[in-house]
């Protein structure tokens, strides 16, 4: 998008990282963060003082946020696995590759299914009924017979974290389509679009809203099953090292997982967030008019 | 020009189509049962004849057909311990769904009502929330004394970080129109609270209710294979499917696959249902 | 561009009845209707919430079909008894209520869809013209934001433009200017029936706003409560071209009066009725 007319923009709030700066420096005059900070300090100290400080019953089973700390930032970690050791680095590459792997299977199958299925109603009415089927099904209980379907250990991880993924990228693309407003259709059909012109045009941009959000809960979805298969299944990857330092007493590198899972989870789901809001500018600018 | 307008309307009425023969002259439902039914012969044919035209069928044929799939479901019906699985495994989810009912919709409506409490409680629980419940299940073991807890705060979990975004995201989106109507009329805080937040959030409770529902199954299902519930004779739908792998019954398998699909459909229709009859003015739409 | 348009987009409606069917309980929403627009005519039509303009509307451009009798464009059956749904086309324009501005396009894009996907200009004269005809309506230099971005009152002039671009012979326009203020709209108004001097298309306005009805109109037809039938038709002679000292005027006055009556017995019908208005 060329900028023709400098003029109008001058005139323009400032967006991007300078309205990021001013809203920050605004923040800082409130209290919020400041009580964020309280509320997050509340919480570790609870944690700590429970099972470090005081030492309560059971509560003293669980590793305190010291004891992960120090293990984390240890260079010579007494239990194996810390910030410096490249096997922790190995586990996260492989379940990210994994998540990478099955996210975008799902997602070349699942929009594309989704799309014609909200296009075209006879499609919709032959393949909707075997998804529904299907769909109340947990992932978990898919693990044996994916054991059985794929041979390896890779393959049947992949494939349940792509069935979990595909299920919810199909329906939400299908809800896209649907959401999209009946007068943009006539309005296309009426300035003399063919049916390709209204799938290119129309259906596909008018769903993408719905489409993220669907994508930011498949990743999630995925993340939930890759877990999961891991735990019950798998030679390395994030599950597997939580629950394999759960099988040998090391309770703190167990901690470290988790807490790396959700790390990772988190800038996954950003991620798609962010490619979200660059596909989609009409509606970013929209609700920054509105104040969101 | 009445007259005509009459007898159209009469005509009209007579030719009003009761329930059921609307039902059978739907299209879309004809069509859902073909596919369904092409759908179970193919996988009938595919396990049958495991090799066609000298090639191997990938994936459905190693899966049991579906006739020895009804097979082995007949032979279990009659097995208390078939039925006992079902009842472990909805107990458990029950009581982890209550209990983030419970602790979750008043812990969402705080966070909306109230803007230092937000600030305060709300960072914590978006650390938290990324961590897949699963990744909870071994600390969840080493904390709780019996596995029962432990399945039980995990599904817990599963289902609370659901319930609390539904609620804190449905009592912020409230117009505040309403909250300015209703203080006009002379309402006090707590009428704002019972009859303008409250009933103004139930959509969006029920929402989230329903995904946690969905949730609760899937994480229940894994707490049951992976803290092997049958060594301090936890069973469960999940527990089946996994003993029933390790002992070699695949048609087993999927015999509770389908029962735990068919446990977690009812589930959410038992949650919608909740949803219809709390919420009247819902209906017409 | 003017005098070709004179010649063109002649609609007659011939005794046309609507039903609608949904759940098995018939709905009568348009009764016998019957109106002829001269090429070139201002149609302003009137009536309460929900009575079947809109049907009628949807009739003309294609998107539902008719029970009963026929409507024609220019003397071509446009749909009747042995087609019941007429084809959509590019010769008749709507301008929808809500509007219909494709939100991920920009203004330009907008306006330029048309052409391109009827193949008849290529991508870089469609933005051309588009920029051009955008410029012309005084809204040029927002012509690469997106509609979110700009007032209700531009987004609507731009969805005219989008409309125009494509030369048709009839604009369909469906309450457009419902939701606006009435300072907006009597811009909106002026800024139309500039366009209107300019090109003399034939337009087929809905609105429930006498008053506009009036100031645009070469006719207003007053119709009746569900299902909707002609109450009244009045002729407006007001010269044109017209402006906002027009609504000043005796004559003016006169033919509110004349018409108020008619709508206002039929609101009451219809309010008394106090049914849901179909969508």
């Amino acid at each position: 998008m060329t900028q023709k007319n400098p003029t109008v923009n001058i005139k323009e709030a400032p967006t991007g990282l300078a309205l990021k700066i001013y809203n920050w420096k605004k923040s800082l005059k409130t209290l919020t963060p400041y009580l964020m900070l309280v509320g997050i300090s509340l919480w570790l100290g609870t944690y700590y003082l429970f099972v470090e400080g005081w030492e309560l019953p059971r509560f003293n089973k669980l590793p305190g946020p010291v004891e992960v700390i120090t293990e984390w930032i240890n260079p010579d970690p007494d239990w194996g696995i810390s910030m410096f050791s490249p096997i922790y680095y190995e586990h996260i590459m492989i379940s990210c590759r994994r998540i990478m792997i099955a996210f975008t299977i799902a997602t070349c199958l699942g929009v594309p299914l989704g799309l014609f299925m909200g296009w075209s109603k006879t499609f919709r009415d032959y393949t909707f009924p075997i998804l529904e089927v299907l769909r109340p099904i947990p992932i978990l209980a898919w693990v044996p017979l994916a054991i059985l379907m794929f041979s390896g250990f890779e393959t049947p991880v992949i494939y349940l974290a792509t069935l979990a993924s595909l299920f919810v990228t199909t329906l939400n693309t299908l809800l896209g389509v649907e959401s999209i407003d009946k007068e943009y259709f006539r309005a296309a059909k009426c300035l003399g679009s063919k049916p390709h012109h209204v799938f290119l045009h129309i259906v596909v941009p008018g769903s993408l809203p719905f489409i993220f959000t669907g994508l930011q809960i498949s990743i999630g979805v995925a993340w939930f099953s890759l877990v999961a298969a891991e735990m019950v299944s798998g030679e390395f990857g994030l599950g597997y090292m939580i629950m394999d330092s759960y099988m040998n007493i090391t309770y703190v590198t167990m901690v470290i997982g988790m807490l790396t899972l959700g790390f990772v989870g988190w800038v996954s789901s950003a991620l798609v967030r962010l490619a979200g809001n660059r596909m989609m500018q009409w509606r970013v600018r929209a609700l920054a008019l509105e104040g969101r | 020009m009445t007259d005509a307008v009459q007898s159209k309307s009469i005509s009209s009425v007579s030719k009003k189509k009761s329930k059921l023969e609307k039902m059978l002259t739907n299209k879309s439902l004809w069509r859902g049962v073909v596919a369904l039914i092409g759908a179970i012969i193919f996988w009938e044919v595919c396990s049958q004849s495991k090799v066609w035209f000298g090639v191997e069928i990938p994936w459905i044929g190693k899966v049991p057909p579906p006739t020895e799939v009804i097979a082995a479901w007949q032979k279990i019906l009659h097995y208390t311990g078939y039925w006992e699985s079902w009842y472990l495994s909805t107990g458990r989810v029950f009581a982890g769904f209550t209990i983030a009912m419970i602790i979750g919709i008043p812990f969402g409506l705080l966070l909306a009502v109230n803007r230092y409490f937000r600030d305060v409680f709300f960072p914590p629980f978006e650390i938290l929330r990324p961590i897949p419940p699963l990744a909870w299940v071994p600390a969840s073991i080493i904390f709780w004394p019996t596995t029962e807890m432990s399945i039980a705060f995990v599904t817990f979990l599963g289902a609370f970080f659901t319930i609390v975004i539904n609620v804190l995201g449905g009592a912020r989106s409230i117009d505040v129109q309403y909250l300015r109507a209703a203080q006009s009329m002379g309402a006090n805080q707590w009428d704002l609270f019972w009859k303008v937040i409250l009933p103004g959030t139930l959509p969006s409770i029920w929402t989230g209710a329903a995904v946690g529902m969905g949730i609760t199954w899937e994480v229940v299902l894994a707490s049951e294979m992976i803290s092997g519930g049958g060594q301090q004779g936890g069973g469960g739908l999940g527990f089946f499917i996994w003993s029933s792998y390790m002992g070699g019954t695949v048609a087993q398998v999927i015999v509770g696959m389908i029962s735990i699909g068919i446990a977690g459909y009812l589930s959410s229709s038992f949650i919608r249902y909740l949803g219809v009859i709390t919420m009247p003015w819902r209906r017409l739409f | 561009m003017a005098d070709q348009n004179t010649s063109r987009g002649a609609i007659s409606i011939r005794n046309v009845t609507k039903i609608y069917d949904p759940d098995g309980v018939n709905v009568m929403a348009v009764d016998d209707c019957s109106l002829e627009i001269p090429a070139g005519e201002v149609c302003m039509i009137v009536g309460p919430s929900g009575c079947g303009k809109t049907t009628l509307l949807n009739a003309i451009a294609g998107f539902h079909s008719i029970t009963e009798g026929e409507i024609y464009l220019d003397g071509q059956l446009l749909c009747g008894p042995s087609k019941p749904k007429a084809e959509q086309g590019a010769d008749r324009m709507v301008v929808f209520q809500h509007g219909a501005l494709f939100p991920w396009k920009t203004l330009g894009e907008n306006v330029a869809y048309g052409p391109i996907v009827q193949g008849v200009m290529s991508k870089a004269e469609a933005h051309e013209k588009a920029e051009h005809m955008l410029a012309e309506a005084g809204i040029g230099d927002v012509a690469h934001k997106y509609p979110g971005e700009v007032s209700s009152g531009m987004a609507r002039r731009s969805e005219i433009v989008r409309a125009l671009i494509n030369d048709p012979k009839v604009l369909l326009l469906d309450e457009p200017y419902r939701a606006m203020d009435a300072l907006t709209k009597s811009i909106m108004h002026e800024s139309l029936l500039e366009v209107y001097d300019k090109t003399k298309v034939t337009i087929f306005f809905i609105t429930h706003d006498l008053e506009e009805a009036i100031f645009l109109g070469d006719k207003v037809v007053v119709m009746t409560t569900r299902p909707a039938t002609l109450k009244k038709t009045v002729d407006v002679k007001i010269p044109r071209p017209r402006d906002y000292q027009t609504l000043t005027t005796e004559e003016f006055r006169v033919l509110v009066e004349e018409t108020k009556e008619a709508v206002h017995e039929e609101a009451k019908k219809a309010f008394d009725a106090g049914e849901r208005e179909l969508a």
